[in-house]
């Protein structure tokens, strides 16, 4: 331990002394969440809910397609964040029960970026537009719904007029969807 | 020359030349300079009593931690504290070398405490604590010379960090705690020494870890090609069909039972053989591989650069501007790589620490950070601002900015307490200002 406190004098030599401490800290992941929805690029297709605005680690994401076979959906996630992130890739969720090849019946999501490869330097923008990204393109080659993922791959028109059906509350292939579309 | 150690056992120093022969070897690198010493180094009585004094805390009494003991008790410490909140499994006997079959069940910190101090003789004392790192606070981190890490979780480790780095007090030589961190997995494994708020720190180092290897969602739930993907299935998704409202816990004989039998179930399905019980508790509990022989090499360098910190006897690993990370790579042959792994100067933890800032209790929120965008090291232009229980105020995103906008006009009084800590973001900046606001009265 020699001349260790004398380099750490040298190091803060401008540095003004510190006021009191044993408050609570800011923490890592609170930080990084702070600074993810700083840059968050929402457009007017999405939109965020907090039900308890001092936590942000846990949200809402609504989705409304303006596009795509997905149009006139309203689609609402979870986003939980643990203390561990940006190590631990956030958890997400969808809260409705829809018909989609790449997000099955009770909401979990097949995003790439959310398992495999997710790297602390993603930001909760890229899973933002990953999700974005699933109802413009939904993916047959790598389905968590199987049913849907065939139906999309055999006929996609037909798929097309299930996803409407879904959305308006009908019920495809004797499983009863949940009414999602946009008030 | 500061030894920045508190806290003394009894013992006496000078102890009759018998005792002091087991110690023959250790005082010959005390007892003399050698070529690479610093030259304030003072050879003698001061490092024996350093070390003899010196209360360090080893955090885990797992495969490392177990070497870790026995390795510093075998170095010449004398005053140690383990901290573990795990209890002895069978499947632990094979490398952690204190335990025994006897042992199942009880507290590892507590087993391994007694063992390692019964065969170490009298002089040394070994304390155990059987709970959480995170039921002590700074005062109990406060005592010790120096931390040991032999943890195999990175949310522990991280958390001893920010505590360490928080606890720096620029007027207090005393404050500063060195951090030895010791890991492993299978052939690989490292040893790095961090000097809160000098050296790069384990948040700035974090990308040295790579994320869990996970398998894709779509690949479980269609076409598992391993036992290890049926498992994660029963684990994931099978586990929230049929369970739902069932919190998993992963020590709970009767959930692994039944994810073992979904996942066993499952790979009949896609002809896959290999589940078993033991592997399925390893996929749920995310054990990675240990190797004894690993932990033997990463506890002994960690223990090693221990001893040098405490006596000054030779130059340590991570000094300010040298080296302080130590790579070990055994399963392609055997490399080492040490290397200096540079602080980060956005790092979350120990990038621009909180500084004091007056301020006037009865402005509001809105005048105060009018303020910040007038000063001249700041010159925010959107600034967002929280403390760790509240959201001040958020520029974006909408939602959060209509939710937080009452707060503008409300008086500083009222939404932080005088020295608290807020951290201040602004789109125009990569990093985070983090201030302690001082209330002016
Ligand atoms: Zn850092």
């Amino acid at each position: 331990m020699l001349k260790i406190w004398s380099m750490k004098q040298k190091q803060q030599q401008d540095e003004a002394a510190s006021a009191g401490t044993k408050k609570k800290k800011v923490t890592a992941a609170q930080l990084r969440v702070q600074k993810d929805l700083s840059e968050l690029s929402l457009g007017s297709t999405m939109k965020t809910n907090f039900p308890n605005p001092d936590d942000i680690l846990n949200f809402e994401l609504t989705i409304e397609p303006d596009e795509g076979m997905y149009r006139g959906g309203s689609f609402v996630f979870t986003f939980k964040i643990n203390q561990n992130f940006p190590h631990d890739p956030p958890k997400v969720k969808c809260t409705q029960k829809i018909y989609h090849p790449n997000i099955d019946l009770e909401g979990n999501v097949c995003l790439n970026i959310l398992r495999e490869d997710w790297k602390p330097v993603l930001n909760l923008n890229a899973v933002i537009v990953g999700l974005q990204f699933l109802f413009l393109e939904p993916n047959a080659s790598d389905p968590l719904n199987k049913e849907a993922a065939e139906d999309l791959k055999v006929n996609r028109e037909g798929f097309k007029r299930n996803v409407r059906t879904a959305l308006g509350g009908g019920s495809v292939k004797g499983e009863s969807y949940e009414r999602v579309l946009k008030k | 020359m500061t030894l920045a150690m508190t806290g003394t056992v009894e013992l006496e120093p000078s102890q009759p030349s018998n005792a002091r022969a087991k110690w023959k070897h250790m005082d010959t690198v005390l007892d003399r300079s050698g070529p690479f010493t610093d030259p304030d180094f003072r050879p003698g009585e001061t490092p024996k009593e350093s070390l003899a004094r010196a209360k360090v805390l080893v955090i885990g009494a797992g495969g490392l931690g177990c070497e870790m003991l026995k390795d510093l008790a075998s170095s010449g410490f004398r005053d140690i504290h383990v901290i573990d909140m795990d209890t002895i499994d069978v499947s632990n006997l094979n490398r952690q070398f204190l335990f025994r079959q006897e042992d199942v069940g009880k507290f590892k910190a507590e087993v391994a405490a007694q063992r390692v101090e019964k065969r170490s003789g009298s002089g040394v004392k070994i304390t155990p604590y059987c709970g959480k790192i995170q039921d002590k606070d700074e005062d109990y981190y406060k005592q010790f010379a120096m931390i040991i890490c032999g943890l195999d979780s990175i949310e522990a480790r991280r958390w001893i960090n920010a505590t360490l780095v928080g606890m720096v007090d620029e007027e207090d030589p005393d404050s500063l705690k060195p951090l030895i961190d010791g890991g492993t997995e299978g052939f690989k494994g490292q040893a790095r020494v961090i000097f809160p708020t000098m050296t790069s720190c384990i948040e700035c180092q974090l990308d040295m870890h790579a994320p869990r290897a996970a398998v894709p969602l779509c690949t479980l739930a269609t076409i598992p090609r391993q036992p290890q993907h049926c498992i994660e299935w029963a684990h994931i998704i099978a586990w929230e069909e049929e369970r739902k409202g069932d919190i998993l816990d992963t020590d709970d004989p009767e959930h692994i039972t039944w994810l073992y039998q979904k996942a066993l179930k499952r790979a009949e399905q896609f002809n896959i053989s290999g589940v078993t019980y033991s592997m399925t508790q390893g996929v749920v509990k995310n054990i990675i591989p240990a190797i004894a022989s690993t932990n033997a090499i990463v506890a002994a360098a960690c223990c090693n650069e221990a001893f040098k910190i405490i006596t000054s006897c030779n130059p340590c690993l991570g000094l300010p501007g040298t080296d302080n990370y130590m790579m070990y790579t055994g399963d392609e042959s055997v490399y080492t790589y040490t290397f200096e792994h540079q602080k980060k100067p956005d790092c979350p933890v120990c990038g621009n620490l909180s500084r004091p800032l007056q301020v006037n209790q009865d402005s509001t929120l809105g005048e105060f950070l009018d303020s910040l965008t007038e000063r001249p090291e700041a010159q925010l232009k959107k600034p967002t601002i929280r403390t760790e229980a509240k959201s001040l105020y958020y520029q974006s995103p909408p939602s959060l900015e209509e939710q937080t906008r009452h707060n503008l006009s409300k008086k500083l009084s009222e939404l932080v307490e005088n020295g608290e800590e807020v951290a201040i973001q602004d789109p125009a900046f990569p990093t985070t200002f983090k201030y302690k606001l001082v209330f002016q009265k």
